[in-house]
């Protein structure tokens, strides 16, 4: 049985198009990246699943229900913002709170311990910092035991020490059982953390994958190279995304070997020479590129290998 | 199903779950602790009216010592406590609430949307409970002020009706505008509507126009609507007639100004 699902889901917010037409399914016990620049319809795609919002056409089940009927929500975990803490409340009540929604609670003082927050359960959740806050606001999704775990942007301002302390504890949680759905615009965090990436471009899906699988069909290499005519790399075909970087160019190319056939053939000056396979931050970019150059009507992968 | 899983409720049997009750319980507690952690957000509600009624009117022996004044006065700061109870929390709670995105994160977990409403009224409810009690003790205590336990109870349950209107400005001031701002008005929503509803001062004392502007507010049907409930007498038309059309008309404004929000916030 899966656990969620959206069939041609499309919400919009008067004339703004916020989701269009996405059909996806969430299956339990994988980790799924949600990828997407800001503005891309991640958070309103969580907001369906949380019943925050109805779509405007389309259908959105959770555990094969309405999402909107509070009892569906039973297995569902998902995080404030970090602002959104009630101030006031110690850190022991504000786990208290949200974990009587549940019948079978995990109890604080594990919860406390799995998520480093054991020193801070008498603080006022206004004192903690921004590290603490988002500790413990990641840790809420976890109080009710639940089978699918809604993580918007979890170590947004972390440090790098705070997002790996942070990471562990959602791979301990995921290898517990939990199917997890974590959103973000790090993509060194997509890749350290999930098995299946699903990018989100415009509100639509434009890829929907394994990270290496994502790597390999995109089939995105990056160039560098030095050269005194920039200006002629312009004719060169296959350039997906064109950067300066020092005295460098840095191109992001579907196919390097043509490319650099090309680029020997057409007797542009050049030295400094640098070709490797890019990361999934430069096949991010260069599938939304080419998602936006298509227009809304997203992407196919087949395409693009 | 994997054995990882097996641990795990499954979506059928999730277990025992808390009931509206209990959930409604749970969001009460939370929400008096949130207010109580901040004491001086209360400490007027809770302090101011028995303090008016200790110093305005114990000292005047004339309407102190007269049954039928004390007891007026005693029940006009009842409804000045309740009143202004009913506006801060409402008001302040939503204005806070639509700026704080803690409101939405509770809409995401396994209560159902009326355990929140029921939470609302009780928290605010005993809220107003607490501030009329001082009111009555004072009353009681140093006035001449009287009813039987009878009629007290029937106070009590005209003063709940009666705080219905208050509660609706509270909640359309609420949707209307940011915090900052709630608070300033509401402040003099609550002294205009105490004074001209003759809260502070008896309508008796009132000239004839004020005392017919008085009667349009629903700060002095609720006085009126209270008084008959303890002292007995005719109620007269334009006092339940005006609860009905204040109810009315801000439940009317409330849902409007609650979808207009709405659409901005989500847009």
């Amino acid at each position: 049985m899966n656990l969620a699902r959206f069939e041609r889901v499309t919400r919009r917010y008067g004339d703004v198009v916020a989701v269009h037409d996405v059909t996806l399914d969430l299956d339990p016990g994988v980790l799924v990246g949600m990828l997407g620049p800001n503005g891309a319809g991640k958070t309103t795609l969580l907001s369906l699943l949380q019943g925050l919002r109805r779509p405007t056409s389309g259908a959105v089940t959770l555990f094969g229900g309405d999402p909107r009927d509070a009892r569906r929500r039973r297995l569902l975990g998902s995080t404030p913002q970090e602002t959104a803490l009630p101030e006031t409340l110690r850190v022991r009540e504000v786990i208290d709170y949200v974990g009587g929604h549940f019948g079978d609670r995990v109890p604080t003082a594990e919860l406390a311990a799995e998520f480093g927050l054991d020193d801070l359960l008498r603080r006022q959740s206004g004192s903690l910092s921004g590290g603490q806050k988002r500790r413990l606001a990641v840790a809420l999704a976890f109080v009710g035991r639940p089978r699918l775990v809604l993580l918007d942007e979890p170590t947004t301002g972390l440090d790098v020490d705070g997002r790996r302390t942070l990471w562990d504890a959602i791979r301990r949680q995921h290898q517990a059982g939990a199917t997890v759905v974590v959103t973000s615009h790090y993509l060194e965090e997509i890749e350290a953390l999930a098995q299946r990436v699903v990018v989100i471009g415009g509100g639509t899906v434009i890829a929907d994958d394994t990270v290496a699988r994502i790597l390999a069909r995109v089939g995105v290499s990056q160039v560098r190279l030095r050269t005194v005519e920039p200006e002629r790399l312009a004719v060169l075909p296959g350039i997906a995304r064109r950067e300066q970087s020092g005295e460098h160019e840095v191109l992001t190319v579907a196919d390097a070997d043509a490319f650099v056939r090309e680029l020997v053939g057409s007797g542009i000056d050049f030295h400094d020479l640098a070709v490797r396979g890019a990361s999934l931050e430069e096949a991010f970019l260069a599938l939304t590129a080419r998602a936006s150059a298509n227009g809304a009507g997203g992407f196919d992968l087949e395409e693009a290998s | 199903m994997s054995t990882a899983e097996a641990g795990r409720a499954t979506p059928e049997a999730g277990g025992t779950v808390p009931s509206v009750w209990q959930l409604t319980l749970l969001h009460a507690r939370y929400q008096l602790i949130e207010t109580f952690r901040v004491p001086i957000a209360v400490i007027g509600t809770l302090v101011f009216p028995a303090l008016a009624l200790l110093f305005f009117v114990v000292p005047q022996r004339a309407v102190a010592d007269n049954p039928v004044y004390a007891t007026q006065a005693v029940i006009s700061l009842s409804v000045f406590a309740v009143m202004s109870n009913a506006l801060f929390t409402f008001g302040l709670t939503i204005a806070e609430n639509r700026e704080k995105p803690w409101d939405p994160y509770l809409r995401t977990l396994p209560a159902p949307g009326i355990a929140r409403v029921l939470a609302q009224i009780l928290s605010t409810g005993l809220l107003g409970l607490a501030a009329i009690i001082p009111v009555i003790v004072v009353g009681g205590l140093f006035t001449a002020a009287e009813a039987s336990a009878l009629r007290v109870l029937a106070g009590l349950v005209a003063l709940a009706v009666s705080a219905v209107p208050f509660m609706l400005i509270g909640t359309a001031i609420g949707y209307a505008m940011p915090f900052k701002a709630a608070i300033a008005v509401i402040q003099i929503v609550m002294f205009g509507l105490a004074f001209i509803g003759g809260l502070f001062l008896p309508p008796v004392l009132f000239a004839d126009w004020l005392d017919t502007i008085s009667k349009f507010t629903p700060s002095r049907q609720a006085r009126e609507f209270v008084i008959r409930a303890v002292q007995g007498g005719p109620l007269e038309w334009w006092v339940w007639v005006g609860i009905i059309v204040w109810t009315a008309v801000m439940l009317a404004a409330a849902l409007v100004l609650f979808r207009r929000d709405e659409g901005r916030r989500y847009r």
